[in-house]
């Protein structure tokens, strides 16, 4: 079924992307997990996608394709994009990682920039926000706002992006509050608001009091609202949703990135890059910190934000060990991107197991 | 390992409110199918359902407007299929498909000013002396109103297509088309009434996530739950009784499948998942190994058009 909505929708952008050939405009694809709808991470993507049109105005044509499933189906749409003759395509979720790879082998011309995965090839660049520099900061707040010391993290796929996150959040929080404890729950979805909502509750349900989520869609925020207790936005500010609830939200801004790499195409001067930006360059930013928090806690917030930004701080700094106890970083030792950008593992003291 | 964190109340409670959209969109499509006739645009007039009970909700500050508006709207989407299968006779599949891809494309642009906004909320029943019960008092008597119509509808459904008169003629049109008009009976209209019926019902299903379980309107929020509610038909084997019983045992198992994960239980949540699906798939085994029963149960004319000229 949704095999045959992605086909209709890239027989569409097919359509689109060839109408108007005569001004021969540099032609951008974006190829979006869940609907431009979602208020979270597509509809932050199509912001930067918009922003690229505003940018360029007649000189770039963009087009797009929403929710489109990783796998077998996302290769299908990317060819059928890269076939209708457009000049660069971002493919803005991790699990087009492998589908992206293949489809640029076939299209040497077509520029590829693929969002936090780790593959790269002569046409393919990567580009990923430091997700986990804000999940640093909103793990301070965290650990300093929870009453039943347990914060309910609503997780989506066990890839090393999301267990980062975790590790980050839990880290920081423990940091100022060393009872506090993380309940992780594995949705395996990127959207679907039912699903989010009943894990909200669940976690609710069994003493959480802080719930952040690793999930596109508002709901977990409005159920957040909606039983009393905090919440931390994800990719987009959310408070319309959880106007008490939300405490600050992770944003992400791909404006800057995008112009420049449509830029870049336009001059001939792209080359394949792996971009990851974070707090400093702008790409992670937070909605405006909940009136309700307490002005400390929202002065080591900023101190946290301004010292990753300033690169002052690190949030994986030793000594810090496995979830097996085994050591990981020494005393002071600072953790290497390449071990970041691969985690597998729960650093110690977050309980239960990460999904096979 | 601490199981004792699960409060099985708040578990029986959520389980209820994850099955009634699918159990409500279930019994729409059961006497669809019990008609004779197979519509696959649950999801489509699920999502419909969604945004049209949110806006009218939202415009009036009353949401069972709202709710009416979903029955409305899923039940014109409905007579679309309905008009183009019945009396066009386009293909039955193709046309369901078509009419959820219509669905889910119309749903997300009547939703665009909708995004953002609280609906008005839908009170709870609370009457004290019955609410205050000790643990059944909260499984039983602190619902909204909807989650008692559903499971009011698995009555007089049960008691329509088996004791009514018009509920036997009903089946008697989903089994033999030929036969019921050779009788007499206006195969079209009875067909073109349950269709309608369906829409109403997965309308309301739809509105059911806007309103109460999500409380928000986003795009694509039925996240495939019109699909489910596609197998558990089948799954039921055409017996509203038996669609009650798979609806919560299918929201059970999401509901429980997600808090045995925070008490730490080692199963991967993926096997947890494949269950519902691997339960309708061992049932549909089941069924098709099993000649008699399975045409005890499906209706004969399933899927097929019918034409009063041959």
């Amino acid at each position: 079924m949704r095999l045959i909505k992605t086909m209709a929708a890239g027989a569409l952008a097919l359509g689109l992307a060839t109408a108007a050939q005569a001004q021969d405009p540099y032609k951008v694809g974006f190829i979006y997990v869940g609907p431009i709808g979602d208020l979270g991470w597509s509809y932050q993507h199509d912001l930067g996608r918009q922003a690229v049109q505003e940018h360029f105005g007649d000189a770039v044509e963009t087009s797009y394709v929403e929710s489109v499933p990783e796998g077998a189906d996302a290769e299908r749409v990317i060819t059928q994009m890269a076939r209708s003759g457009v000049d660069m395509i971002f493919t803005t979720s991790f699990g087009y990682m492998d589908a992206t790879i293949n489809v640029a082998e076939e299209f040497p011309n077509v520029r590829f920039e693929h969002a936090t995965g780790y593959r790269v090839a002569d046409n393919v660049s990567t580009y990923s926000a430091r997700f986990y520099e804000g999940r640093h900061v909103i793990g301070l707040i965290a650990g300093r706002m929870t009453e039943t010391n347990t914060v309910g993290y609503i997780a989506s796929f066990p890839i090393p992006e999301v267990i980062r996150g975790i590790n980050a959040a839990y880290l920081a929080a423990k940091s100022v509050n060393p009872e506090v404890e993380f309940k992780v729950v594995w949705v395996f979805t990127w959207f679907d608001p039912g699903k989010e909502a009943e894990a909200a509750n669940a976690l609710i349900d069994q003493g959480a009091d802080v719930i952040m989520q690793h999930t596109d869609s508002p709901a977990a925020m409005t159920i957040a609202e909606e039983r009393g207790v905090m919440a931390f936005g994800q990719a987009s500010n959310m408070a319309n949703f959880g106007p008490t609830a939300q405490l600050t939200s992770i944003m992400d801004d791909w404006d800057p990135y995008y112009i420049a790499r449509v830029q870049a195409g336009i001059d001939g001067s792209w080359v394949s890059t792996e971009t990851w930006d974070g707090i400093g360059p702008g790409m992670v930013a937070f909605a405006p910190f909940n009136e309700s928090l307490p002005a400390e806690v929202v002065a080591e917030a900023e101190a946290a934000r301004d010292a990753i930004a300033a690169g002052t701080m690190h949030p994986f700094t030793g000594p810090i060990n496995r979830q097996d106890g085994s050591p990981w970083l020494a005393a002071g030792e600072v953790a290497d991107d390449g071990t970041l950008a691969t985690m597998d593992f729960y650093v110690e003291g977050v309980t239960g197991d990460i999904p096979q | 390992m601490d199981f004792s964190s699960i409060d099985p109340i708040s578990l029986i409670v959520s389980l209820m409110i994850a099955a009634t959209p699918i159990l409500l969109a279930g019994l729409g499509e059961l006497v669809v199918e019990k008609s004779g006739v197979l519509n696959l645009g649950v999801e489509g007039m699920m999502i419909i359902g969604a945004i049209a009970g949110f806006a009218m909700a939202v415009e009036t500050e009353n949401p069972y407007l709202g709710m009416l508006a979903a029955m409305g709207a899923g039940a014109v989407l409905a007579l679309l299929f309905g008009i183009l299968t019945q009396f066009l006779l386009s293909n039955q599949v193709a046309t369901g498909l078509a009419l959820t891809l219509f669905g889910l494309g119309l749903a997300a642009l009547l939703g665009h000013s909708y995004t953002g906004i609280k609906p008005p909320s839908v009170d709870k029943l609370n009457i004290s002396f019955l609410t205050d019960i000790p643990v059944l008092g909260r499984i039983l008597f602190n619902h909204d109103a909807v989650v008692y119509f559903s499971i009011f509808m698995v009555f007089v459904l049960w008691w329509f297509l088996n004791r009514s008169r018009a509920g036997l003629v009903l089946r008697a049109v989903g089994e033999s088309h030929d036969a019921a008009h050779s009788l007499g009976y206006n195969v079209l209209l009875i067909r073109m009434l349950a269709i309608m019926f369906g829409g109403a019902m997965a309308g309301l299903g739809g509105a059911y996530f806007s309103l109460i379980r999500v409380p928000q309107w986003t795009e694509g929020m039925t996240a495939g739950a019109g699909w489910i509610a596609l197998a558990l038909v089948v799954f039921s084997s055409w017996k509203p009784g038996r669609l009650l019983i798979g609806a919560y045992l299918f929201g059970g198992i999401s509901v429980l499948e997600i808090n045995l994960q925070i008490v730490g239980v080692g199963i991967s949540p993926a096997y947890l998942k494949m269950t519902p699906y691997l339960v309708t798939i061992i049932v549909l085994v089941i069924m098709s190994s099993d000649r008699r029963r399975a045409s005890l149960n499906a209706p004969a004319s399933l899927g097929r058009s019918f034409h009063a000229s041959h």
